[in-house]
């Protein structure tokens, strides 16, 4: 088991029979070659972010341009030369942090909720399914412009407490949807055992429930994180003066981006495919 | 652990018996309400303060604005920008097919020959989603400009005239936009094609049917649910982007996201980017509809 893809592995194939043997060469030759085609393809944009991260600047503007001018480590030795993107980057880090915290609790409680309490116990339950449905599915921008003109009508200024009100928004119903799927082969049994033992809810959730659930709600708030720090859209209609990270990144492509920003994306690529890395080794050697 | 004996006393047990079962009619309602009302207010009622705001209509002067129920201004703004709509119908058409031809071989040779490392491909399948959509859009502009690198070495290879350019055409966009989602469409697929049994296709064969009969009438037909959610993952949210095409796009091609935003951000006219936001809306909501008709609405929540 994995924690962040739900997925396991396949059981190994049976002795082929004659039939499956011209599919195998298929997946023998030609669609592996394929699929690292695709695969450098997408690789390919990060493998230019990561070199021109190392390119020489020419002329007076220290400005990233399109050629290739010659290796230099100046922009990771001066990487927080640039102070507006350095406290954007620092903004959307506590951004993350805040707004997954609190989509994280809201969107576990919800989700246990949601699995626990069929519709006769829990009137609203197809409700709240419809509304985080649609929260998925409507289109970023109906949600980000809808903010903003609510926020301008109820005359809310707009900065950090804004962008956590719409990130958390927009949160919960990714954090529901993965805790849910982990908590549907739950055993409620342990948490009766519990119960015969003395506890009472709040420490049965505590001791048992929680610490089964973790995989998901951890799950659910690297999704979370994921997702606030990534956001462009809807923060690029919330935020005020000082914007998040991909909002400032946005306001400098119009005249010209400095160096740093390719440093910045080189690290959170890095520290993210970290992770991943982390997370399958982890889990092959849980499996094992 | 220091659990006091008295608390298994049968009168001890009964109270708590008595105060669970309180606690367990309302525990569905405390548990779900701080989520619920976080989308209410954030959600819900921004979404019917913007239908409102897009009945009223503002003085050009002063900004404020008045209820006036100009349900005229729906029509007129489509009928002002129909162009940016359709575009962006286009745009995202032809990015979510080139998403889907690319994808499927992909998700097809992950779901069946992955093995063991299945979930190291599916890291590499997502790998554009560890840099930041920006940067990604950015990094492109790099890749098409004139002397960027592709085009740098086409040129020295003969492959293209020096006039040749990509950059602010509707290609790039296209493939700006194809890029970014195609993990939206290659995830939905693979988790369809895994669920397929693979004794169903051995039986297939074993029935003479040979490689195209046996994908055109059991492997795709057993996709189609990935399909349909992967155009949904991918169709949607194309279509109101507007981050490819004003980084990568000309100043011809806007698509309905840039006017949206503009009308936001630069003209400050509200009940025109109201109009406008409710008409996407209703078409996003349409294209759901007609899914959630076709499949039940479960099936997309299952690949999410």
């Amino acid at each position: 088991m994995s924690v962040t893809l739900p997925l396991d592995d396949a059981p190994p194939p049976a002795a082929p029979p004659a039939a499956t043997r011209r599919r195998r060469k298929v997946g023998r030759f030609v669609l592996p070659t394929y699929s690292w085609l695709v695969i450098a393809y997408l690789v390919f944009p990060i493998a230019v972010m990561i070199l021109f991260s190392f390119n020489r600047v020419v002329g007076g503007l220290q400005l990233v341009s399109f050629s290739w001018n010659g290796f230099t480590d100046q922009w990771y030795r001066q990487w927080s030369n640039v102070p507006g993107l350095t406290s954007a980057f620092w903004l959307s880090i506590r951004l993350a942090l805040v707004s997954t915290f609190i989509s994280t609790v809201l969107g576990t409680f919800l989700a246990i909720a949601l699995v626990r309490y069929r519709s006769a116990k829990f009137r609203g339950r197809v409700a709240i399914e419809q509304v985080l449905f649609l929260n998925i599915a409507a289109p970023e921008i109906v949600m980000g412009a809808s903010l903003l003109g609510l926020f301008v009508a109820l005359n809310i200024g707009r900065g950090f407490l804004t962008l956590v009100l719409a990130h958390v928004m927009f949160s919960i119903a990714y954090v529901t949807v993965t805790v849910r799927a982990r908590l549907a082969g739950f055993d409620r049994s342990l948490e009766e055992a519990a119960y015969d033992l003395g506890a009472n809810p709040v420490t049965t959730f505590r001791l048992v429930t929680l610490p089964l659930i973790m995989p998901g709600v951890l799950a659910g708030a690297l999704m979370a994180f994921a997702l606030s720090i990534d956001d462009f859209v809807t923060s690029n209609f919330v935020s005020g003066a000082n914007p998040p990270f991909p909002v400032w990144i946005y306001g400098v492509t119009r005249v010209g981006t400095p160096p740093q920003v390719f440093v910045f994306g080189t690290g959170i690529f890095m520290v993210g495919i970290g992770f991943a890395l982390l997370s399958i080794v982890l889990s092959r050697r849980r499996s094992e | 652990m220091d659990q006091p004996v008295s608390s298994h006393h049968p009168r001890g047990v009964e109270k708590q018996r008595r105060s669970a079962g309180w606690g367990k009619r309302l525990a569905p309602y405390l548990l779900s309400l701080p989520a619920s009302v976080w989308l209410v207010l954030l959600f819900i009622v921004p979404l019917g303060s913007l239908l409102i705001q897009s009945l009223e209509t503002c003085s050009p002067v002063t900004g404020a604005c008045v209820m006036t129920w100009s349900w005229g201004e729906l029509p007129s703004q489509v009928s002002l920008y129909h162009q940016q709509f359709v575009t962006s119908l286009i745009f995202a058409a032809i990015a979510t097919l080139v998403d889907l031809v690319i994808s499927f071989p992909i998700a097809y040779w992950i779901a069946f020959y992955g093995g063991r490392r299945k979930n190291f491909f599916l890291i590499m399948l997502l790998v554009p989603f560890f840099v930041s959509f920006i940067i990604r859009t950015l990094v492109w502009q790099f890749i098409l400009s004139e002397n960027g690198v592709v085009l740098t070495f086409l040129r020295h290879a003969h492959l293209i005239s020096s006039s040749f350019h990509v950059l602010g055409t509707n290609v790039a966009v296209i493939i700006g936009l194809a890029y970014n989602y195609l993990p939206f469409t290659a995830l939905p697929l693979y988790v369809a094609i895994e669920r397929i049994d693979h004794r169903v296709l051995d039986a297939a064969h074993d029935l003479y049917a040979n490689r195209r009969a046996a994908f055109g009438r059991v492997i795709l037909p057993l996709a189609v649910p990935g399909i349909f959610a992967a155009f949904l993952l991918t169709f949607i949210p194309a279509f109101g982007d507007y981050v490819n095409q004003e980084i990568l796009g000309g100043t011809s091609n806007t698509m309905i996201g840039t006017v949206i935003q503009d009308s936001y951000l630069v003209n400050f006219n509200y009940p025109a980017g109201a109009s406008l936001s409710v008409i996407l809306l209703a078409v996003s909501l349409l294209g759901i509809w007609l899914y959630a008709r076709l499949l039940g609405s479960r099936t997309i929540e299952e690949y999410l």
